[in-house]
């Protein structure tokens, strides 16, 4: 699957790379979906990295497709959860027991990566030291700034809040400590003038 | 002075008004006949007598009202006011720097009384007499931020400085021209501008910033920063923007001139002696049309400058709909004669309105 080139944008949207295997004691792995392939290609130039390895990997609608390649690498800890709440516990114990030298790797949806990402900064790795790469959906996080509740998995522009129903429209500005874009109400302004939502990016 | 402090409002009925005192003294923040972005800073070394530069923290009549505005939207949602772990001690020099600057300010006003750590407030104005101990967060019912930007007009960002990069990582905002403190909360500098159009682009904020971090204890800055606000609102919040934003369509010809305010915020920066943080109090102004024409000079200029402002701009502060109404209303106090260089009113010696 190509990787999808995000537009330049403002500097409070992240951006993100391509991993690359780095000296440590430990490695944590944590991807969702497609994130898996960016995994293995981890591992395509650098298989030894994955006996200090733990993989938290979330398959969402990927089901089983890359679950048993991911467990071929030869993980040291290899955990596959049914979501991403369902895991962040395990995260935090993860991130709680980890010594100096341990090196962070995200891949998948900016969701999962965000989320992830703010667990490891709350344990004290700044957010430059945490390498990720966007693999799979464009779909995003949003956070409704009236409410504040979140909506996962956003794919159009606008949308409707999951919690209070507003119609927001999707702003590039994100939040590190909430994982989160900011969702705006778009017809404050002129109440019931909502445009036909369109896929992001497009 | 003795300054006789209104019963207002700011939402509701906004029974806000201006006195021609407080017109008088408007910081109006257009120094020539049109605006650009530009890192417009001075030193806030006092100003001329009973300008809003004159002291350190400005008191005026809207004080006790905008402090009665403020405890309304803080009992509404509590995460106007935030500050991370690490801030707590750069809310106590706030609190010194507030606490030292209003007493010798304003004598009459508000006392400062210490002996040691043993400090006692008086607040006149609020009706506030209180005696804590200086760092001891026990000794206050709330953080040492909230405790006196309850007491402060303005909002307050306060900014830890690290690697040469400015924090936002506490806070007091509820007069704000729509960012959301718990939104931007831990972002550095770039990333809560990042919304801004244009400045980017023009190294505006890169200059900003190294300005910033070169600010040093005792040698304050100012400028000014401006938009527009239908009706006197203060909290003109992106949490609350579903509910504020339709009175933008309220304007019309006959009431724009009382409706619609030109809002200015004065800006300063004060570097903080404990925590080596930076205090970023965002004072908001509010003036009427109606107020503001009064000053011909003020009027003339308005109206050049939203008649040339770039598109991207007007957007940006949210007028552009309403900017032909506004020129429509504001060409009426323009009558094309030159006006004098700098921000003040000169009514001794600019010219009358000619018809």
């Amino acid at each position: 699957m190509s990787k999808f080139q995000f537009p330049p944008s403002i500097s409070s949207r992240p951006v993100y790379g391509t991993l690359e295997p780095r000296p440590g004691k430990a490695h944590l792995m944590i991807a969702d979906a497609e994130g898996a392939e960016a995994l293995l290609d981890l591992a395509a130039s650098d298989a030894a990295l994955f006996a200090n390895a733990h993989i938290i990997y979330i398959p969402k609608d990927t089901g089983e497709t890359y679950v048993e390649r991911l467990r071929a690498l030869g993980p040291a800890q290899f955990y596959v959860g049914p979501s991403y709440a369902a895991s962040v516990q395990r995260i935090r114990r993860v991130l709680s027991d980890a010594h100096m030298g341990l090196q962070v790797y995200l891949a998948g949806t900016e969701g999962l990566m965000g989320q992830a990402q703010n667990e490891a900064m709350q344990a004290g790795i700044p957010h430059g030291a945490i390498q990720t790469e966007h693999r799979g959906s464009v779909a995003r996080r949003m956070q409704c700034v009236h409410c504040k509740g979140i909506t996962e998995d956003v794919t159009t522009d606008p949308f409707v809040c999951s919690h209070c129903g507003l119609n927001l429209f999707v702003r590039d500005h994100y939040s590190r400590r909430l994982a989160a874009f900011q969702g705006v109400c778009i017809d404050a302004e002129d109440p019931g003038n909502v445009p036909e939502p369109v896929e992001l990016y497009k | 002075m003795t300054i006789q402090f209104n019963t207002e409002t700011f939402r509701d009925d906004y029974s806000f008004r201006n006195s021609d005192w407080a017109i008088k003294r408007f910081p109006f923040p257009f120094h020539e006949d049109s605006y650009m972005y530009s890192v417009n800073m001075e030193q806030h070394r006092g100003g001329p007598a009973g300008s809003v530069y004159e002291k350190r923290f400005d008191v005026d009549e809207h004080y006790v009202s905008e402090m009665a505005d403020r405890a309304i939207v803080l009992a509404e949602d509590p995460l106007r006011c935030q500050s991370l772990p690490h801030m707590t001690l750069a809310g106590w020099d706030t609190l010194e720097l507030i606490m030292v600057s209003k007493s010798e300010d304003y004598p009459d006003l508000f006392e400062l009384h210490r002996d040691g750590d043993r400090w006692r407030w008086i607040n006149k104005p609020m009706g506030i007499d209180h005696t804590f101990t200086f760092l001891d967060e026990t000794t206050l019912p709330c953080g040492p931020l909230e405790y006196i930007t309850r007491q402060a007009q303005g909002d307050y960002a306060v900014l830890d400085q690290r690697g040469d990069m400015l924090y936002m990582d506490a806070g007091m905002v509820t007069t704000q021209a729509d960012w959301s403190l718990d939104f931007d909360i831990g972002m550095d500098f770039f990333e809560w501008h990042a919304p801004v159009p244009l400045a980017h682009e023009m190294g505006i904020f890169k200059r900003a910033l190294k300005f910033l971090l070169n600010i040093q204890q005792g040698a304050p800055a100012r400028r000014l920063n401006w938009t527009m606000t239908v009706n006197p609102l203060l909290d003109t919040s992106p949490e609350n923007y579903h509910k504020w934003g339709v009175q933008k369509t309220t304007l019309t010809p006959e009431n724009i001139g009382a409706k619609q305010h030109l809002r200015v915020e004065l800006q300063t920066f004060y570097r903080l002696p404990r925590s080596n943080a930076l205090l970023f109090p965002i004072r908001c102004y509010l003036i009427a049309f109606q107020d503001l024409v009064t000053v011909p000079k003020w009027g003339r200029r308005l109206h050049r400058v939203v008649r040339d402002l770039p598109e991207e701009l007007a957007t940006y502060k949210g007028f552009i709909a309403n900017r032909p109404l506004m020129l429509d209303y504001l060409s009426r106090y323009d009558d094309g004669l030159p006006t004098s260089p700098g921000i003040w009113p000169d009514l001794e010696t600019e010219p009358p309105l000619q018809t």
